[in-house]
């Protein structure tokens, strides 16, 4: 008898995911899915509103990642009022950057210390009420408020930018409308003992060496754990270092050679298209030249480490190097590795904070630009998550006529389906109950992509794990659920 | 003693935004009357480092919306709990209080303000009966710091018993 297993939601997944399993008459998996409920109401609310709000609005769609689509929004704006992308101000384009760096640093900090440290301090088998921040903090406090001090640093970094904390305001149409101040540079730069920039990069060393201790002593899951081969998409610096705010887009294959040879994002849409599937709300982005069969590709940490050919700052170029020799040079498809590269990244924002803090334009310079104005333009940025585009075109009124947004969890679509499929077929082939085990195993290869799922409110969201059986007739045969 | 009214949401999202519409308004109010030793926070939801953020205070008010099956609004006492209830980016207060007791063993007297919202569209503005509530909230929180020395005292009169 064939039977359906289905798990929803994923604990510790911003909004919904479910995730069925499908077994054969003899328990064989035949079939996984993660099905997605993610919102796509949002390209028609923002139809019809001015322009220039586009930069405050496309905040609303995320409360996770507000600062993404905040730039990504006004780097399409930047093109529509005839900037360009590549001509904002360098005191625009800093504190654009210092902006998105503070973010990276805090979201990847979160990541690892609230979300990845319990898996890696207590083994992704150990009792789920055991696997948690608080028992991180009970245990191993100095890390825990370490992760806790990085989070901070990072969301001060983007109030000093953004204006606020909700609905920020400082990129703009053609540039920022604020530079920094000698106060908060100094504070950023030298402040109370934590929280200074070359605290950060000290700790942030050593949550890069506590997870290369980890991988010593758990090679094999590390680098067998939802291992397969993927291509790999992301933004470089046209020189090719890793860039997370500008450049052109480079994909490379599982061997690492080039398969988008650094294009011009406002030219997306020649190289990438979006197949809806019938069992998913979210879209299954692919790159044309491949087709929707083969041409499916990962965004995010490891996908950027795997694109770039260098990291433009000393102490993460050094580790980069480390990563890069573990494969020979060859793109890394280990999943669990994403964890290391998200790591590499966080040294990097960093870096990048300390060097921006003591760059000069930072505190003066022209704020905005103008130019002659464009009805289209598209913004494309690596969120932390992956890339991330925001496509616009304006009416003869100002007014927003189209949009069309593809965001990092959307790109990550098959990849994370693949992880799922590798793990329950690891975990369930042979059997006919869910173990914990198996539910943890799932839960640690989503995880490990960082996925945003829905964008919903926090109140709409806290719903306990369920898990569901049902027979090839489609009947519940077993329910579990978890608090 | 100080006392940090803390409102969280999503403003976008009608409803979700009492929690900031109030404490932006509660900000204007004691700017207003010059009302000292009361600091105001928001954001989109809570997280770890507000675990940080609270243990400079004695007293703490969060503020949230509430699908409750709730008149207008209720208080709530908020105990640190060992129960992780969480998604990946945001937390509880219970889990904020919990996690400020473990990481500096020190936990403030916290409250948990639940406004009854209707309406959680992507959309902005609150909904009628939002406003309804959020105006009688209001009154309430007002009441509440126009007399510090009596706040808990006050507080601990709303809880929902």
């Amino acid at each position: 008898m064939g039977q359906k297993l289905t798990i929803e939601p994923v604990t510790r997944v911003e909004g919904h995911g479910k995730v069925t399993i499908h077994l054969d008459d003899e328990n064989q998996v035949v079939q996984t899915r993660l099905h997605i409920v993610e919102f796509r109401g949002f390209e028609r609310f923002i139809q019809g509103r001015p322009y220039w709000e586009a930069p405050v609005l496309v905040q609303r769609l995320c409360g996770i990642c507000p600062v993404s689509h905040h730039l990504a929004a006004a780097k399409a704006l930047d093109v529509i009022v005839g900037v360009g992308p590549d001509n904002i101000s360098p005191t625009a384009e800093k504190m654009r950057r210092l902006m998105h760096y503070g973010q990276f640093f805090q979201s990847h900090s979160l990541h690892f210390f609230h979300l990845a440290s319990p898996d890696l301090l207590f083994g992704i088998d150990a009792d789920p009420a055991k696997r948690n921040v608080i028992e991180v903090a009970r245990e191993f406090k100095d890390l825990a408020v370490q992760g806790v001090m990085m989070r901070k640093f990072g969301q001060e970094i983007i109030e000093a930018t953004a204006g606020k904390k909700i609905h920020g305001t400082g990129a703009i149409p053609g540039g920022i409308n604020k530079s920094l101040s000698i106060e908060e540079k100094m504070k950023f730069l030298i402040g109370k003992d934590p929280l200074n920039v070359d605290q950060m990069i000290t700790w942030a060393q050593g949550a890069l060496d506590l997870f290369k201790d980890y991988h010593k002593k758990n090679k094999d899951l590390i680098d067998n754990f939802a291992k397969f081969p993927s291509s790999h998409l992301s933004l470089v610096r046209k020189d090719g270092a890793l860039d997370i705010y500008h450049g052109v887009i480079r994909a490379v294959d599982t061997e690492g050679n080039k398969i988008l040879h650094d294009v011009d994002y406002q030219d997306y849409l020649d190289y990438i298209a979006e197949e809806v599937k019938s069992w998913s709300y979210m879209k299954f982005p692919y790159l044309r030249s491949l087709g929707n069969k083969e041409g499916w590709y990962t965004v995010g940490p490891l996908a950027r480490l795997n694109t770039c050919d260098f990291i433009p700052t000393p102490l993460a170029q050094k580790e980069f190097e480390i990563f890069r020799a573990y494969t020979n040079g060859k793109p890394n498809n280990m999943s669990m590795h994403m964890h290391w590269a998200r790591l590499i990244e966080t040294l990097h924002a960093a870096e990048m904070i300390k060097e921006l803090l003591d760059d000069p334009d930072i505190l003066e310079g022209e704020l905005v630009r103008k130019g002659n104005k464009t009805i289209e333009g598209v913004g494309l940025i690596e969120a932390p998550r992956g890339t991330l585009f925001h496509h616009y075109r304006v009416n003869k009124d100002d007014q927003i006529e189209m949009a069309n947004l593809i965001v990092s969890t959307t790109n990550n679509n098959i990849p994370m389906n693949r992880a799922v499929e590798l793990v329950a077929k690891s975990y369930m082939n042979g059997r006919e109950k869910i173990t914990e085990g198996m539910l943890n195993a799932v839960e640690t290869a989503i995880r490990a992509y960082d996925p945003c799922l829905s964008c919903a409110t926090h109140a709409l969201g806290k719903m306990p794990l369920e898990i569901t059986l049902f027979n090839s007739n489609d009947e519940v045969i077993d329910i579990k659920r978890s608090e | 003693m100080n006392i940090l009214l803390y409102g969280y949401g999503n403003p976008g999202r009608k409803d979700d935004g009492l929690g900031p519409t109030l404490v932006d308004l509660v900000e204007k109010w004691i700017i207003e009357k010059k009302i000292k030793n009361i600091s105001i926070d928001s954001n989109y939801q809570l997280n770890i480092e507000d675990a940080y953020t609270i243990r400079d205070y004695d007293i703490v008010i969060f503020i949230d919306a509430s699908i409750e099956e709730i008149d207008d609004f209720i208080v709530t006492r908020v105990e640190p709990s060992e129960k992780v209830n969480y998604t990946m980016h945001s937390v509880s207060p219970s889990f904020v209080l919990n996690l400020c007791n473990k990481l500096y063993h020190y936990t403030p007297e916290t409250f948990l303000l639940h406004i009854k919202g209707y309406e959680f569209q992507l959309q902005e503005g609150l909904s009628e009966k939002g406003q309804e509530n959020l105006e009688s909230a209001l009154a309430f929180v007002k009441n509440l710091l126009a007399e510090p020395e009596e706040l808990i005292e006050n507080l601990d009169a709303r809880l929902l018993k």
